[in-house]
C-alpha cells in the first residue's frame, strides 16, 4: 500500500494471515470492552453528577455477586485469547523441515544469507512463492532480531546459539526485513528485502548467481582443513563417532541424557565438545571455540547435514 | 521561604527554618518535599530527552546524529524508570501521607528515610556523571553481550548508578512495610486501611523482593565489563539469555511498582469526589495484593521472541493473562464506584477519570501483546512502546498529578487555582492520546523501537505523535506555574477542604511537626461517604468535619 | 544510667524494639534475594558445565573454608551468649562475649586474606592472575568469577557486622544496653547470624563441588 498514510501492513505469507485473524478478533473484543467501560463511565458521570435528581438510595451492599460475575466473564474471554494465541504461537515457532533452507547470519549491521547451493546475499533474501522456507538464524556478535513485518514473523538471533524460523510466502513482491533488537549505532539501517519470486524465476536467479560450490562442498573443504576428517573420516583410526546420518537422529551422551542432533547440537559439539561427549567415546575432541566464525560453522553444518545414510 | 509561609500557622514547614533543619530532618513530611525536588529535577531531564526524541522522529531521517539519538532514548528510559516513575508516588505522596493516614507520628525509621534520599541523590550524581561524560546507548535494558562487550560508553557508571538507586528503593520499601505493620493507630485494622495505604504496602513488598535481584544483575554486568570476564559471553561459557531472565525478573515487577501506588491514589480520589464508598473495598485490596504476587511470575513475556522454550513461553503467557484479571477487577470496581454517587469534576477527579480510561487502554493492549502469537509480530515495535506509555504515563503520571493536586492543600496549606488545574488535566488527556495512540498503528505496521530513522510512509503517524508530545509538554509544565503561584498567593486551606474521610484530613493544613496533637483513635472504616446528602464520617469518628 | 525514651512515633520502648527487629528481618529478606540471585547464577552455570566446575573447584583451599565455617559458627554462639548476658544485666560478660565475637570475625577475615593470597599464587584470580587449565575451559573461569564476587561481598557484609559490634561495645560503655532495652543488640545479633548463614550456603558451593 503506497498511500500517503499507511493504516495496515501488507500481508504476504500464510503466517501473516493467521496472525491477522487473531489480531482483528482481539482488537474487536478489546474495543467492545473499552466501549463498555467508556459508555458506563460517561453515563454514570452524567446521570450521577452532583446536583442531579437521580436516586442515590440503596447502594449495593453485597458487591461480591457483581465482582465474581465480571471476573468470571473476563477470565473466560481472556482464556479464549490465550489458548488461540498459544496454539498459533506453537505453530509459528515449531519450524517444519521446509522445502528450502536458508542460513542467515546477522552481524553489525547487515544480514548475510547463504543458500545451500552456495548463493550468497547481503541484506536480501530471494525465495520462491508458496514454498515453506526454513531459516536458521545465527549472530556473529550481539543479539539481533530478524523481523519481516509483512509475514508477521520475528525471531532473535542470539550469539552462541542457533534459532529457527519459517514462513510460506503467498504473494510475489518485495518486503521489508528489519532488525528489531537494538544492536548499536546503525541498528535502524540493518535492513533488507525479501524478494518473493515465482518458482521458475527463482530457479533462474539461483543459476544466475554463478556459484561454483555449494555450502556443503565448502563445508567439506573446511572439514578437511581443520582436521575433522582425521578422526571422523571413514578411514580414521581414532575412535570417534561417525557423522554419516547423524543429523536428525537421537544421540546418547556420556552423562546419560539423549538429545536430538539438530543444528544447535552440531554447533555445540564443535565448540563445546567436552560438554557433549557421546556415550562410549573418550572426551578427546579438541574444541574449536574462537577458531571458527559463524560463516564457517554454517558451512560445516551444511556439510554434516548432507552426509545422509 | 518567609513570603511562602507568611501568615500560616505553626506547622512542619514553619517550625524550624535553617538549612540543616531541612537537610538533616527526620520529619517524613520534609523528606517528602526533599524527594519531590529530586524527582521533579529528573522528570525534566527525562522530559528533555523525550522532547528531543519526538522532535527527531518528526522526520524520517531526523536531526540528531545516530549515536546521540541512541543515547537519548537510553537516557530517557533510565531516568524515567528509576529516577522518576519508581520513586515518584512512594517517596513523595507516600512519605507524606502514609503516617498521617494510619494515625502515626512518623515512619518507623526516620533516619533510614532521610538516608534513602541521600542515597537517591548519590545515585543521581553517578548517573549524571555518566550522562555528561557521554552517556550510553544500550537502552535502559542493558542487553548483553552488547552492553558488556560492544557498547562504547559509560556502562559501568550507569549500572553503578542503578545499583545505588536500588538501595534507596529498598530503604523506602522497608520503612513502609514495617510502619504499616507496626504503627497503625489504635482501631486501624487492616481492613480499615485506606486503599492508598494498601497500594503503598503492596508496592513495598514488590520493591523489597525484586530490587535485590536487579542489584545483583547490574553488578554482574559491571563486573563483566570491569574485569573482562565472560559471565554473559557465549564464547566463554556465558549465556546472554540468562541476563535477560535475571533482568526481567526484577523489571517486570518494577512496572507493577510503578502502577500499584497509582491505583491506590486513584481509589482515594474517586471515592472522595463521588462521595460514596468505593465499590468492593475487599476485592480491591485482594486485587492489589494478587497483582503484587502474580507480577513475579510473568517476566518471560518480555522474551517470547528471544529463544526461550516455546512451552515456557506459553506458561508465561498464561500467567500474564492471570495478572490481568485483578487489574480488570479494579477497572470495573472504579467504574461501578461512579454508580449512585454525587460526582464533582475537580482537577484530581479529572486526572482519576483519565487514569481509568488510559489504564484500560494500556491494559487491554497489554492483553494483545500477552497473546504469544501476536507478540511475535509486535515485540520490539512501537506497539509495545505505546502499551507501556499508556500505563506508565497515562496511568502513573496522571495518578501522580491527581494525588499531588488532591493533597496539595494538606501539604502546603494552600489551594491551587481550580480552573488552571482542570485545563492542565484536560490538556494532558488530549496531548497524551495524540502522542501515543498513533504508535499502536505504527507498531502493527512494523516500526521497530529504538530506530533513529524510518521509511517515509510512516511519517504521518510520527508527526501526529510529535504534535501530541508538544501538547503534553505544555500540560506538564503548566502545573509548575500555577502550583508555584499558589504557594505565594493561593487561598489558605482549611484542614479538610475536600470533606474527605481519611485521618490525614483530621489535622491542620499543613500538619504540625508531629502530625497529630494526640494519637487518633480509629472507629470507622474508610470511605463512609453518603452520596445522598454529601455527608461523611471520618475514620476517627468525626461527623462532617 | 540514662532513662531511655521511645522515639515520638512509638508508644512504648518495647514497641520500638520489636519494630526494629521486624525491620532487620525484612532487610535480611532482601539480602537473601541478593545473595540468592548470585547463587542461582552459580547453579545455572554449574548445571551446564559440571565437569569444568568440578575441575576449577579442585583449587579451592578446603582447609581455609572449613576453618572459617568453624570460626563463624562459634561467633554466632558468642553473639547469642552476649544477648543472653544483656538480658540478665551481666555487663562484663556482655562486653567479653561481644569482644569474642568481634575477634572471631577478625580471624575469619584474616583466614580469608590468606586464602586469597593462595588463590593468587595458584593463578586463580580472573582478569588479574588467571591461567586456564585445559580441563576447565571455557566455563571454569566462571567458577572463580563467582568465587571472587561472592567472597568479597560476604567479607564486606562481615566488616559491616564488625563495625556494628564495635558500635554496640561503645553503647555498652555508655550504659545504653540494659535488661530494660537491649533491642539494638538483638538487631545486630540477627544481622550477624545472617552473615553466618550466607557463609554456610557459600561453603558447599565453593569447597564441596566435585568432591562428593
Amino acid at each position: 500500500m503506497d498511500h500517503w498514510i499507511q493504516f495496515w501492513p501488507r500481508t504476504a505469507a500464510v503466517n501473516g494471515e493467521v496472525v491477522n485473524a487473531l489480531y482483528i478478533a482481539e482488537l474487536a473484543v478489546c474495543g467492545l470492552i473499552l466501549m463498555t467501560v467508556v459508555g458506563l463511565m460517561f453515563s454514570f458521570c452524567v446521570r450521577y453528577r452532583a446536583g442531579s435528581t437521580a436516586s442515590r438510595a440503596n447502594l449495593t451492599e453485597k458487591t461480591w455477586h457483581w465482582e465474581i460475575g465480571w471476573t468470571t466473564a473476563t477470565l473466560v474471554l481472556l482464556l479464549i485469547g490465550f489458548v488461540w494465541g498459544a496454539a498459533v504461537y506453537i505453530w509459528l515457532y515449531k519450524s517444519p523441515l521446509g522445502d528450502l533452507e536458508v542460513y542467515v547470519v546477522g552481524k553489525q549491521w547487515m544480514w548475510k544469507m547463504e543458500h545451500p547451493g552456495g548463493q550468497r546475499e547481503i541484506d536480501a533474501l530471494h525465495v520462491p512463492v508458496d514454498k515453506t522456507v526454513r531459516l536458521l538464524l545465527a549472530s556473529q556478535d550481539v543479539i539481533h532480531s530478524f523481523f519481516i513485518p509483512a509475514f508477521r514473523i520475528k525471531h532473535d538471533a542470539v550469539p552462541g546459539q542457533y534459532e529457527t524460523v519459517w514462513f510460506k510466502a503467498t504473494k510475489p513482491g518485495t518486503y521489508l526485513i528489519e532488525c528489531s533488537e537494538f544492536c548499536g549505532t546503525e541498528h535502524a539501517h540493518m535492513k533488507g528485502e525479501v524478494v518473493v519470486m515465482e518458482p521458475a524465476a527463482f530457479a533462474l536467479w539461483l543459476r544466475d548467481q554463478g556459484v561454483r560450490e555449494s555450502l556443503a562442498q565448502e563445508g567439506e573443504a573446511l572439514f578437511r582443513e581443520h582436521g575433522c576428517s582425521g578422526c571422523h573420516g571413514e578411514n580414521s583410526t581414532v575412535h570417534a563417532p561417525s557423522l554419516v546420518g547423524v543429523y536428525g537422529g537421537i544421540v546418547h551422551l556420556q552423562d546419560g541424557s539423549a538429545v536430538r542432533a539438530d543444528e544447535r547440537y552440531l554447533r555445540d559439539c564443535i565448540l563445546l565438545p567436552r560438554t557433549f561427549t557421546v556415550a562410549g567415546y573418550p572426551p578427546v575432541m579438541p574444541d574449536f571455540s574462537g577458531q571458527l566464525g559463524e560463516d564457517d560453522l554454517v558451512k560445516l553444518i551444511a556439510y554434516i547435514k548432507s552426509l545422509a545414510r | 521561604m518567609a513570603t511562602i509561609t507568611a501568615g500560616l500557622p505553626t506547622s512542619y514547614v514553619t517550625s524550624e527554618n535553617t538549612i540543616s533543619s531541612w537537610l538533616l530532618t527526620k520529619d517524613h513530611k520534609r523528606i517528602a518535599l526533599l524527594f519531590f525536588a529530586s524527582i521533579t529535577f529528573f522528570f525534566f531531564i527525562g522530559g528533555i530527552a523525550a522532547t528531543l526524541i519526538r522532535m527527531h522522529l518528526a522526520t524520517p531521517e531526523g536531526l540528531l546524529q545516530p549515536d546521540i539519538y541512541n543515547r537519548m532514548f537510553t537516557m530517557h528510559g533510565i531516568v524515567m524508570v528509576w529516577f522518576f516513575l519508581i520513586p515518584s508516588i512512594p517517596t513523595t505522596l507516600g512519605n507524606f501521607i502514609i503516617p498521617l493516614a494510619i494515625g502515626a507520628h512518623d515512619l518507623a525509621f526516620p533516619r533510614i528515610n532521610l538516608a534513602s534520599w541521600y542515597v537517591f541523590n548519590l545515585s543521581g550524581l553517578v548517573l549524571l556523571y555518566a550522562l555528561i561524560m557521554g552517556g550510553i546507548d544500550t537502552g535502559w535494558t542493558f542487553y548483553t553481550p552488547y552492553s558488556t562487550l560492544f557498547a562504547n560508553g559509560y556502562v559501568i557508571a550507569a549500572t553503578l548508578a542503578v545499583f545505588i538507586n536500588g538501595f534507596s528503593s529498598i530503604m523506602t520499601g522497608l520503612n513502609f512495610v514495617v510502619t504499616i505493620h507496626r504503627l497503625r493507630a489504635p482501631g486501624m485494622t487492616w481492613m480499615r486501611l485506606p486503599l492508598f495505604v494498601w497500594g503503598i504496602y503492596s508496592v513495598s513488598l514488590v520493591m523489597l523482593l525484586a530490587t535485590p535481584v536487579l542489584a545483583m544483575t547490574v553488578l554482574l554486568v559491571a563486573m563483566e565489563r570491569f574485569m573482562g570476564v565472560g559471565i554473559f559471553d557465549p564464547a566463554r561459557g556465558g549465556d546472554p539469555l540468562l541476563f535477560q531472565h535475571m533482568f526481567w525478573f526484577y523489571s517486570h515487577p518494577a512496572v507493577y511498582i510503578m502502577i500499584l501506588p497509582a491505583m491506590g491514589v486513584v481509589s482515594e480520589l474517586i471515592t472522595c469526589y463521588v462521595r460514596r464508598p468505593i465499590f468492593g473495598y475487599t476485592g480491591m485490596t485482594y486485587a492489589l495484593m494478587s497483582i503484587a504476587i502474580i507480577s513475579f511470575f510473568v517476566w518471560g513475556h518480555h522474551m517470547f521472541t528471544a529463544g526461550i522454550s516455546i512451552y515456557s513461553a506459553v506458561v508465561f503467557s498464561l500467567m500474564t493473562f492471570f495478572v490481568a484479571v485483578p487489574s480488570a477487577i479494579k477497572v470495573f470496581n472504579w467504574t461501578a464506584s461512579l454508580h449512585k454517587g454525587s460526582i464533582t469534576f475537580d482537577a484530581p477527579m479529572l486526572y482519576a477519570l483519565g487514569f481509568v480510561l488510559l489504564f484500560t487502554i494500556g491494559g487491554l493492549t497489554g492483553l494483545i501483546v500477552a497473546t504469544v502469537a501476536l507478540d511475535v509480530h509486535l515485540q520490539d515495535t512501537y506497539f509495545v512502546i505505546a502499551h507501556f506509555h499508556y500505563i506508565m504515563v497515562g496511568g502513573t503520571v496522571s495518578a501522580f498529578f491527581g494525588g499531588l493536586h488532591y493533597w496539595w492543600p494538606k501539604i502546603t496549606g494552600r489551594l491551587y487555582p481550580e480552573m488552571w488545574a482542570r485545563m492542565a488535566a484536560l490538556l494532558t488527556f488530549v496531548g497524551f492520546n495524540l502522542t501515543f495512540f498513533p504508535q499502536f498503528i505504527l507498531g502493527y505496521l512494523g516500526m521497530p523501537r529504538r530506530y533513529y530513522a524510518y521509511p517515509p510512509e510512516w511519517q504521518a503517524w510520527n508527526v501526529l505523535s510529535s504534535a501530541g508530545a508538544s501538547i503534553l509538554a505544555v500540560a506538564y509544565i503548566l502545573p509548575l506555574g500555577y502550583l508555584g503561584w499558589s504557594l505565594l498567593r493561593g487561598e489558605r486551606a482549611a484542614p479538610n477542604p475536600w470533606r474527605a474521610t481519611g485521618l490525614e484530613w483530621q489535622t491542620s493544613s499543613p500538619p504540625p511537626k508531629h502530625n497529630f496533637e494526640r494519637t487518633p483513635v480509629v472507629t470507622a472504616g474508610p470511605y463512609l461517604y453518603d452520596p445522598e446528602d454529601g455527608g461523611f464520617i471520618a475514620q476517627n469518628g468525626a461527623v462532617n468535619a | 544510667m540514662r532513662s531511655l525514651q521511645p522515639e515520638i512515633q512509638y508508644a512504648t520502648l518495647s514497641q520500638q524494639g520489636e519494630t526494629a527487629q521486624l525491620g532487620m528481618w525484612v532487610f535480611i529478606a532482601t539480602e537473601t534475594l541478593f545473595f540468592g540471585a548470585l547463587i542461582f547464577t552459580y547453579f545455572i552455570y554449574r548445571d551446564a558445565y559440571p565437569k569444568e566446575f568440578a575441575e576449577a573447584g579442585k583449587d579451592a583451599v578446603l582447609w581455609c573454608g572449613s576453618v572459617n565455617v568453624g570460626l563463624l559458627l562459634t561467633s554466632s554462639l558468642t553473639m547469642v551468649l552476649a544477648i543472653d548476658a544483656a538480658a540478665d544485666g551481666r555487663r562484663r560478660h556482655l562486653k567479653n562475649w561481644l569482644l569474642a565475637t568481634a575477634g572471631l570475625g577478625i580471624a575469619f577475615v584474616c583466614v580469608k586474606g590468606v586464602e586469597w593470597c593462595l588463590d593468587f599464587a595458584h593463578h586463580d584470580v580472573p582478569s588479574i592472575n588467571f591461567i586456564m587449565k585445559p580441563a576447565e575451559a571455557p566455563a571454569g573461569e566462571l567458577f572463580w568469577v563467582f568465587y571472587f564476587i561472592a567472597t568479597p561481598l560476604h567479607a564486606l557484609h562481615l566488616l559491616i557486622g564488625l563495625g556494628l559490634i564495635l558500635y554496640m561495645l561503645w553503647r555498652v560503655r555508655r550504659g545504653d544496653l540494659t535488661p530494660a532495652y537491649y533491642a539494638p543488640l538483638e538487631v545486630v545479633g540477627l544481622y550477624w547470624s545472617f552473615v553466618d548463614t550466607v557463609w554456610i550456603f557459600l561453603y558447599p558451593c565453593i569447597y564441596l563441588v566435585g568432591r562428593s
